[in-house]
């Protein structure tokens, strides 16, 4: 069992017109097997959280804390973070030109694991992990992310997911343009993971949508960089028929 | 041959085409004061295969040259080293040239790459060791062959090397070459392009790595003479320490008679340190407009931290990112020459550079 504890946690990020506080005192707490839905409107702060915990050197941290089963997640490097537990599944995950997938996701576990994946096991690992995404094999030998549909460029990243086996995942708006077959894809491969697994997930969306796929045990709202209403998933339902208006406006 | 006065002028510095150059590094190649010895330095490693024939002659230049050092080079050498590969002849393997500078004075050779109708060969130059050196040259492609040339450019790090590969392709010809350079000190070369036949083409490509001190440059030519022709250059370059200089230049010229011409052009440079300065100024000059495409592009920027976060955030430590990032950065080039133990041995080289960078 695993807690990711976030404590008032400030983080601004520089603009032309000097520092901006984008979020004002964020408290939250996961364990390891529980989902957690961050569901706000645009500009309310919810991935300045998300790549706050990942470590993004665009945000400064100006107080409070975030733990993992009590480690300062703050004070370690950005790889250290993915190697003590943590994922982030991007908006936007990025174009790496002239790195394979293949090449990139090999890294990627030899590095969380602290050991290059035997090649006999490893192959049928990933062609497993692909085949369950709907994810054709040539995709492997294609440059990380560059060239990908939106839809592409989800699956691999819960492709990732699967393979990383981290103890808690942070979805970053997963959900945004994909179409209903793309996003049932990703939502059973996030399941999936889950139900192989221990694992916590901060999910963080808009839209009401993803959350028919996959079900939250928490949902915390967020507007102005905080979180002003929690509740269970009876509060996405609200949500989804009043929309943020109540939140933005108070 | 049309011989520009100017030719015979020790450059000042403020000549276009030496105005990027340390003329004072250059051990005297561009001083008509200094004598350069005529020393064939090129060696063949291993055996030839049946249907190549290598040669020492005297002959004269295939070309007309407006640069000075070519021009010097000439002089002083007496017999060119020329390899034939005869028509029809398609080789397996590469044909590997070897040079190992020695450091006695300026020295200057001449090379002569022949070949003939349908032939297919790639040639393989590796330039190593140290010295101060000239050197010319000049590929013949008969109608229908296909050349693949790699220049590698290993040489230590006092090293001066100044060369001219100009390449004259024939009707449906190929000429595919890719220029790496990463060792010397003074690295300056101009290679150059002109068409003999229609459905001819020239893909240049390049990859250099300059790190403290060093100044690599590249000065592409390519003249579209003829219709129907086709060139594509695409140079890539990472840049490191202090005084570290790159210098490309894209000069594409599309003659009047040169309709259905068809030309890209692109550098790219990568800036991984303060210091470091890369130079890159493509030309495209057009006399018709009856052509398929005319097109370049040259960008110069610092890693994408954007790319170093995603990696990082997989568990990818820093400087792992980086040597992945910088790998893929020249994966593009190198991966297309498509001699297996040349690409490793390349990319060797960069992630050796790249350590020099982080110490």
């Amino acid at each position: 069992m695993s807690t990711l504890e976030i404590k008032n946690l400030h983080v601004s990020v520089a603009t032309e017109e000097g520092f901006k506080e984008i979020l004002r005192g964020v408290d939250l707490t996961i364990k390891s097997g529980e989902t957690h839905a961050i569901m706000g409107p645009n500009g309310s702060g919810k991935s300045t959280l998300a790549y706050s915990i990942a470590g993004h050197p665009k945000y400064t941290i100006t107080d409070g804390s975030v733990t993992l089963d009590g480690q300062d997640v703050l004070a370690m490097s950005v790889d250290e973070r993915a190697k003590s537990g943590l994922f982030l599944a991007m908006q936007y995950p990025v174009e790496v030109p002239g790195v394979s997938v293949t090449n990139f996701l090999r890294t990627a576990v030899t590095a969380i694991r602290g050991e290059a994946p035997k090649v006999r096991t490893w192959v049928g690992e990933v062609k497993e992990a692909m085949a369950g995404l709907n994810m054709d094999p040539g995709f492997a030998e294609r440059s990380v992310n560059e060239g990908f549909s939106g839809g592409e460029k989800k699956r691999h990243e819960i492709l990732q997911l699967a393979l990383l086996k981290p103890k808690f995942a942070i979805l970053d708006e997963t959900d945004s343009g994909l179409d209903v077959d793309a996003l049932r894809i990703v939502s059973e491969g996030v399941n999936g993971v889950k139900a192989n697994s221990d694992l916590g997930v901060l999910l963080i969306t808009h839209y009401t949508r993803i959350l028919r796929y996959i079900k939250p045990d928490f949902v915390h709202v967020f507007a102005n960089g905080r979180v002003v209403e929690e509740g269970g998933p009876e509060l996405a339902d609200k949500l989804e028929e009043k929309g943020y208006a109540d939140y933005v406006n108070a | 041959m049309s011989v520009l006065t100017t030719n015979y002028l020790t450059p000042t510095g403020r000549e276009e085409a030496w105005r990027f150059t340390p003329l004072a590094r250059l051990g005297g190649l561009h001083d008509a004061s200094v004598t350069l010895l005529d020393h064939p330095s090129l060696q063949v490693i291993g055996e030839l295969p049946t249907g190549v024939k290598l040669s020492q002659s005297v002959s004269a230049p295939l070309s007309t040259t407006d640069d000075l050092v070519t021009e010097r080079v000439r002089s002083a050498v007496s017999q060119e080293l020329v390899l034939e590969i005869a028509r029809d002849v398609e080789l397996d393997a590469p044909i590997y040239l070897h040079r190992s500078g020695v450091s006695t004075g300026p020295e200057a050779s001449r090379t002569l790459i022949k070949l003939g109708t349908h032939a297919r060969a790639t040639v393989i130059v590796e330039n190593t060791g140290g010295g101060i050196l000239a050197e010319e040259m000049e590929f013949s492609l008969d109608t229908g062959s296909h050349l693949t040339f790699v220049t590698l450019q290993e040489f230590e790090s006092d090293a001066v090397f100044l060369a001219r590969h100009h390449a004259i392709i024939g009707k449906d010809a190929q000429f595919v070459s890719t220029v790496v350079t990463i060792g010397g000190s003074v690295v300056r070369i101009l290679p150059t392009v002109e068409y003999s036949g229609q459905g001819s083409s020239a893909e240049l490509s390049g990859v250099y790595f300059a790190t403290d001190g060093q100044h690599q440059e590249h000065r592409i030519h390519v003249d579209h003479n003829f219709p129907h022709a086709k060139s594509r250059v695409n140079y890539k370059g990472a840049l490191a320490g202090n005084n570290a200089h790159s210098v490309w230049i894209g000069d594409v010229f599309i003659r009047a008679n040169a309709e259905g011409t068809d030309t890209y052009e692109l550098n790219r440079n990568l800036l991984l340190s303060d210091g470091a300065r890369a130079d890159s100024v493509p030309n495209l000059e057009i006399e018709t407009g009856e052509i398929v495409g005319a097109g370049h592009a040259s960008t110069t920027g610092r890693f994408d931290d954007e790319q170093l976060f995603y990696l990082e955030s997989r568990g990818i430590p820093a400087e792992l990112a980086r040597r992945l990032v910088i790998r893929g950065f020249f994966a593009e080039i190198v991966s297309k020459i498509g001699i297996e133990v040349i690409q490793e041995r390349i990319m060797d080289r960069i992630d050796s550079e790249l350590s020099k960078v982080g110490e």
